[in-house]
């Protein structure tokens, strides 16, 4: 296996962004990541979406996204595993670096949502779940993370104040980013007093429907010092599955496949969590943030929360996790969140965060933690300044 | 919702038909053809049990558009008696009454009508123990 550097970055601004289309969101983040790695080529491009066939109708989308990139011939490919399509795309085009494949790979993701109405959303998402045993009985995405939400706070007595404490400082850091979908500051009293979605569950709690796009250039780290680039090296890579249905789980407090993909990616890097400066992570919902934490090991089982609310999570905290404003305040365009995820830990890595967000430590190992569905699939990558 | 899709799973939703791998008594709910614990591919067809106990539940209030008319509505996970976990919804009470560890009954009920003219889908819901 080579070494593989990640040298370009792109992202736009992610919301509720009627003037673009979804190839020109997609390919917009393309070119932003292709001069930022001052490439001349692509050999290969991989894109996570996760339905553009239900949000936009539009499928076979690696042919049209090499088409209006305006790269003939391109092989390119789009892959799907619900929310964490963008970190599986990373890890595909990973692996074709690596193996000796291909030496210059686009990884993407992109996802168009706000074209058809909440309630289309909310079936396009929960084409993530077990439809005949979960969405058939009237579950939800916010619903699936309630059951988890309330196992935990029965377990261990997480509290309301903890979850809205994640939501609070994912906000306060979404405030400092440029491209976040809600860059505003939220009180704990704010998240509290916001809508029920499903209890415990409210809708501050919840990350947002969001149209998005954003893309990496990996390369040979033979190559990447040619192109005068800093050099930050994927280390690790982990990819895990776990039931599909939540109530399969023997233990609803806990996501194990964050865990198995985490310890894979720890045993390829030769690190531990104690090695990691940062983290971004899926918080789709607050409670997925803290039960992620404890996944991932940074805190105990029935810590997260506390910990969060202590501020240990914080950019000045011991554990800084979502310095980006997570997918609560920055966004989540499911298929492009893993990517999102890069590009953040890129810009943290290179010293590079906007307004104030930057680490103040020289951060140089990072971790990234990107699901799908309940936790069904799990993509863990550790990066390290070189 | 196409009759065929209802049609396939109506062993469990009308009848709780379950697989128990032969080897080592893994209950698979729905039935599956290989057992994920130690992969023989023999089961044996059991039912299952109808009562058991809430571990987990949330109340929906934002809901799909077939379930609006219901909202707000409990869905929970339950366990039941011989350790295996379901998900339904929780009916026949208030939502502000339900908690974890409350005994409920497996009951036969209707779950989802598709529109004024499509097909009713009927399945399994919790109903709490009274007796």
């Amino acid at each position: 296996m080579r070494d593989v550097a990640v040298v370009g970055i792109g992202m736009n601004k992610w919301g509720e962004i009627w003037a673009k289309s979804f190839r020109d969101l997609f390919v917009e983040a393309a070119l932003m990541a292709i001069d930022d790695a001052g490439v001349d080529r692509l050999d290969s491009m991989t894109i996570g979406c996760m339905t553009g066939g239900l949000f936009v109708g539009q499928e076979h989308l690696a042919s049209m996204m090499a088409d209006y990139l305006g790269y003939k011939n391109l092989p390119a490919a789009r892959v799907e595993s619900a929310c964490a399509s963008g970190g599986l795309a990373f890890r595909t085009a990973y692996i074709e670096v690596a193996s000796g494949m291909s030496d210059i790979v686009l990884a993407g993701g992109v996802e168009k949502m706000t074209d058809v109405s909440g309630d289309g959303a909310t079936y396009a998402l929960a084409t993530a779940a077990d439809q005949e045993y979960e969405v058939f009985h009237g579950a939800t995405f916010p619903g699936l993370y309630a059951l988890m939400a309330v196992a935990h706070m029965e377990k261990y007595g997480t509290t309301r104040d903890m979850l809205s404490s994640v939501a609070v400082k994912n906000h306060h850091n979404g405030s400092m980013n440029p491209n976040a979908q809600y860059p505003f500051k939220i009180s704990v009293e704010d998240v509290n007093n916001s809508v029920m979605v499903a209890s415990p569950l409210r809708i501050l709690d919840c990350s947002p429907i969001t149209d998005g796009a954003a893309a990496v250039i990996l390369t040979t780290v033979d190559i990447a010092k040619k192109l005068g680039k800093p050099i930050i090296k994927i280390i690790g890579s982990g990819h895990a599955t776990d039931t599909i249905a939540l109530h399969s789980r023997k233990d609803l407090t806990t996501l194990d496949g964050t865990t198995v993909a985490a310890k894979r990616a720890f045993e390829m890097a030769g690190k531990t969590i104690k090695d990691i400066d940062f983290a971004e992570v899926h918080d789709c919902f607050t409670i997925a943030e803290i039960i992620v934490s404890e996944s991932l090991g940074v805190f105990e089982p029935g810590q997260g929360g506390v910990a969060a609310q202590k501020g240990e999570t914080g950019l000045e905290g011991s554990f800084p996790i979502n310095t980006s404003g997570g997918l609560k305040s920055k966004g989540h365009p499911v298929g492009a969140t893993g990517i999102g995820q890069a590009v953040e830990v890129i810009k943290q890595l290179r010293g590079d965060a906007e307004n104030g967000r930057q680490l103040k430590n020289n951060p140089k190992t990072a971790l990234m933690q990107n699901m799908g569905g309940s936790g069904g699939s799990t993509l863990v990558h550790i990066l390290e300044v070189a | 919702m196409f009759p065929s899709r209802i049609w396939r799973e109506k062993a469990q939703r009308y009848r709780l038909e379950a697989g128990k791998c032969t080897k080592c008594g893994y209950i698979a709910f729905p039935p599956r053809l290989i057992c994920p614990e130690c992969g023989v591919r023999e089961f044996e067809t059991i039912t299952l049990p109808d009562t058991g106990k809430i571990v987990t539940y949330t109340v929906i209030r934002v809901a799909p558009s077939q379930f609006t008319d219901e909202a707000p509505y409990a869905v929970g996970i339950a366990e039941l008696a011989n350790g295996v976990k379901i998900m339904a919804q929780i009916a026949d009470c208030k939502v502000e009454d339900i908690k974890v560890g409350m005994e409920v009954v497996i009951e036969f009920r209707r779950v989802q009508t598709d529109g004024h003219h499509g097909v009713l889908s009927y399945g399994y819901k919790f109903v709490p123990k009274w007796y």
